[in-house]
């Protein structure tokens, strides 16, 4: 700060013309951006914060006043418990497997292989690369209603259990999204699946930037496939790591179209399945709860706040120059 | 006078910045934009006279909501409104057709400018005894005292069969005209059935031994709904009922301690639970949705499904040549038994209402007479293949098979028909609640007493919530 100021004070003073109405001509030049601002994005906030404090139903045009009443509520309440657990489980799950996955699928189309020229992509690298940005073409409802079918039962005619039986594991062909034990992982797994594609072709991108002489200087040096990942590649692509980090962990609280889709508004079998999207959802839209939803949805915007900040304080890591 | 350099610094940038913000959101643009803001519309009535009981104001014209489901809209556009253009044709008909009545509606209702009539169904239905708590329907009691379309000698209420106002009205008034008569019981295929010699079983011991015989033809004895286990609370009460009385369903509907323990409920729920060990069911069906299992049902791989009459319309399109609907209802639990094998649960269902701030209400409640006529109610019979609560009404009307077979049964129960309330008062309560202990109770996951506590805690939910308005029948 005091640097700046130091920088900023070399240049000469503005005279009485430019100070007088200074704050007019900014305030004018703001007016708009900011009351649209206002308008749209802290209005709705508010007033999410303000409903969330009424007992409104959604139907009529008063509401009482209850003060946190609909947040005490909500923390006595055993499927906002459930919910909240399963966003947890997202929230670990989710990033981590799917970084992982995106890092080692990236790492082999772009310098799994050692050719003639250095490194250099696994063969069929480039079919690869496309095949893997499919799920993120198709729409998250898509998804969802597919990959229903494909844990079916085998009398509704699941794939999953179509193949199982085919190759004689009749006993595991059990009906998936009927069980409480699987059907939120099932859930995970899709989510898993249809996230990595990008998150391959964003670390792809990030490790084509690499310059090829660092891996040839490590080859010379003897480094194997495992080193180079580890104190070439990684270090290198640290950066776009952390972006898709804290990308996924906003993106694996909400859940709620994937489980809205496979398991239903009430969370599944036993109800076990429940994640906070949906419980939102369904005390807004089901139970006309409106002031319960919206207390439900203040916890969210909280979590989910306190989780970006988390992620990028945890990802803060040296940045190592390339020039 | 201050340096511009040294005193903009970005905390007065913000500063500033939040300022101009505080000052425009007080202004009208964020009244107006406030999710909660409402207004009102002046309410417009006809004189009553011999010809027009209700008091329809003859000019002005009528906002009409129809549900496009199951049913489609063409009953309303085909029937029922071409009759109010005839008697008023003066008055302007606003159709609208929608899939999602709550989307449409839920800010026209907090606005205070709700259309005259709603159709309030399907998935985006917006839960009537939530209207009504909250002061948004219109009191229909003019419309049941009104003489009737055919027979200015009869009012409306007495040509509508036991139970339809009841099924609408929520403490003492009657706010929601229900208008088709759905049956629920147990459908199998007539056609399978007589190939294997097998009849419908009227003791549950039957029901156990025939099950055993289609187990061996290698078909399910039993499909149901699976994630949507709460089919099976049909069955559960129905049975229960006809153990222990129409009594065992009054405890549930009134909330009362221990209800959901009642010995009826415990038998019932023991013998649907045991089809489930002894592997009666159709295997996976707990893992299926509703379309699902009843597709499993239609390819004949389960023989019995439990459903409402809407079941037949529903499958239509995946009916196989030959299938042959048929209903029965649900087998004694015991011989010893308070109400005869006949009883059947039969509800009112499909609800219309007519908005309390709507502009032109006795135009819908007119609209709703016009329905419960003797032409309205054989035409929409006609239109949905479904039974209506005009008593009589289906009477000479040719109907599919299944629905034949449903009236049959109807006609066979006489005066022994149950119904409860729970479902409409608490629905919460019913779904998601009871429909996840029933499912686990039907997929093992749950005992019979583990089941029946469970609901219990469901009811004791309801009665901790001052939040919900109570009814008691």
């Amino acid at each position: 700060m005091a640097r700046k100021q130091t920088v900023r004070g070399r240049v000469s003073k503005p005279g009485p013309a430019l100070q007088h109405g200074k704050y007019l001509f900014i305030v004018a030049f703001l007016l708009l951006p900011v009351g649209i601002y206002g308008l749209f994005v802290v209005s709705p906030y508010v007033q999410a914060i303000f409903i969330s404090m009424t007992d409104w139903t959604g139907l009529t045009a008063s509401q009482k006043w209850v003060g946190f009443d609909n947040y005490v509520k909500l923390f006595a309440d055993e499927q906002f418990l459930v919910a909240l657990k399963n966003n947890a489980i997202l929230l670990v799950v989710v990033p981590a497997v799917t970084v992982l996955l995106g890092l080692f699928f990236a790492s082999m189309l772009n310098v799994g292989r050692r050719g003639k020229s250095g490194v250099e992509g696994v063969r069929g690298s480039s079919v690869y690369k496309i095949v893997y940005f499919f799920p993120q073409v198709l729409s998250v409802a898509i998804v969802g209603v597919l990959f229903k079918y494909v844990f079916a039962p085998t009398e509704a005619g699941g794939i999953l259990n179509g193949f199982l039986r085919a190759i004689g594991l009749d006993s595991i062909a059990l009906p998936w999204l009927g069980d409480p034990n699987f059907a939120f992982w099932c859930v995970v797994l899709v989510m898993i699946w249809s996230f990595v594609g990008f998150y391959v072709v964003l670390f792809s991108a990030a490790m084509q930037s690499i310059p090829k002489d660092i891996y040839e200087a490590a080859l010379l040096d003897g480094a194997n496939r495992f080193t180079t990942f580890r104190h070439v590649t990684l270090p290198l692509v640290w950066d776009t790591v952390q972006v898709g980090w804290v990308y996924l962990a906003i993106q694996a609280m909400d859940a709620f179209a994937f489980v809205h889709i496979m398991l239903g508004i009430s969370g599944g079998p036993s109800r076990a399945g429940d994640v906070l999207g949906v419980a939102l959802y369904r005390s807004a839209f089901n139970d006309y709860r409106f002031g319960y939803a919206s207390a439900l949805g203040v916890v969210l915007l909280v979590l989910t706040l306190i989780v970006a900040v988390l992620f990028l304080r945890v990802a803060r890591r040296e940045r190592v120059e390339l020039s | 006078m201050t340096n511009f350099s040294a005193d903009w610094s970005r905390r007065n940038f913000l500063r500033g910045a939040l300022a101009t913000g505080a000052l425009v959101l007080p202004g009208s643009g964020f009244l107006a934009g406030c999710a909660t803001s409402g207004g009102g519309q002046e309410q417009t009535e006809g004189e009553k006279t011999a010809d027009n009981p209700l008091g329809v104001p003859t000019d002005q014209p009528l906002e009409i909501y129809i549900f496009n489901g199951g049913f489609g809209d063409k009953y309303a556009t085909g029937i029922h409104e071409p009759m109010y253009s005839k008697k008023y044709p003066d008055a302007k008909i606003n159709h609208k057709a929608e899939v999602d009545i709550a989307g449409a509606l839920q800010s026209r209702f907090v606005g205070g400018n709700p259309p005259d009539f709603v159709n309030d169904s399907g998935d985006g239905q917006i839960p009537l005894g939530q209207l009504v708590s909250d002061d948004q329907l219109y009191d229909l009691t003019d419309l049941f005292e009104a003489p009737s379309w055919d027979d200015p000698n009869k009012k409306v209420k007495d040509t509508l069969v036991p139970g339809a106002i009841q099924q609408g009205t929520f403490g003492d008034k009657p706010y929601v005209l229900h208008m088709a008569l759905t049956v629920f019981g147990l459908w199998y295929n007539k056609t399978l059935f007589d190939e294997h010699g097998w009849t419908p079983p009227k003791t549950w011991a039957d029901m156990t031994e025939l099950s055993k015989d289609i187990k061996a033809a290698n078909i399910a004895p039993w499909a149901y709904q699976g994630i949507h286990a709460r089919y099976m609370t049909w069955p559960l009460l129905t049975m229960a009922a006809k153990l222990g009385g129409p009594d065992v369903l009054k405890a549930i509907d009134n909330l009362e301690k221990g209800a959901w323990q009642h010995e009826a409920i415990k038998e019932s729920a023991n013998a649907l639970a045991g089809l489930r060990s002894a592997g009666y069911y159709l295997s996976g069906t707990e893992g299926m949705d509703h379309i699902q299992s009843q597709n499993a049902w239609s390819e004949g791989k389960a023989a019995f499904i439990p459903c409402g009459s809407w079941l037949e319309s529903e499958q239509k399109d995946v009916t196989p040549e030959g299938f042959e609907f048929a209903f029965t209802p649900e087998p004694l639990l015991s011989g010893d038994s308070a109400m005869p094998f006949e009883t059947i649960y039969a509800a009112p269902g499909e609800p219309y209402i007519v908005p309390k701030q709507a502009k032109n209400p006795r135009g819908g409640l007119e609209y709703m007479r016009i329905m419960l006529s003797n032409e309205g109610a054989k035409g929409f019979t006609k239109e949905t293949s479904s039974l209506t609560v005009v008593d009589g009404s289906a009477d000479g009307v040719e109907l599919p098979a299944g629905l034949t077979s449903a009236k049959k049964a109807l006609d066979a129960a006489g005066d022994d028909v149950v119904s409860w309330m729970y479902q409409t008062w608490y629905a919460k309560m019913w779904n998601p609640g009871i429909n996840a202990h029933i499912g686990d109770l039907l997929a093992a996951r749950k005992s019979v007493d583990e089941f029946t506590a469970a609901c219990e805690a469901e009811a004791q939910k309801v009665r901790d919530d001052d939040s919900i308005t109570k009814y008691t029948r």
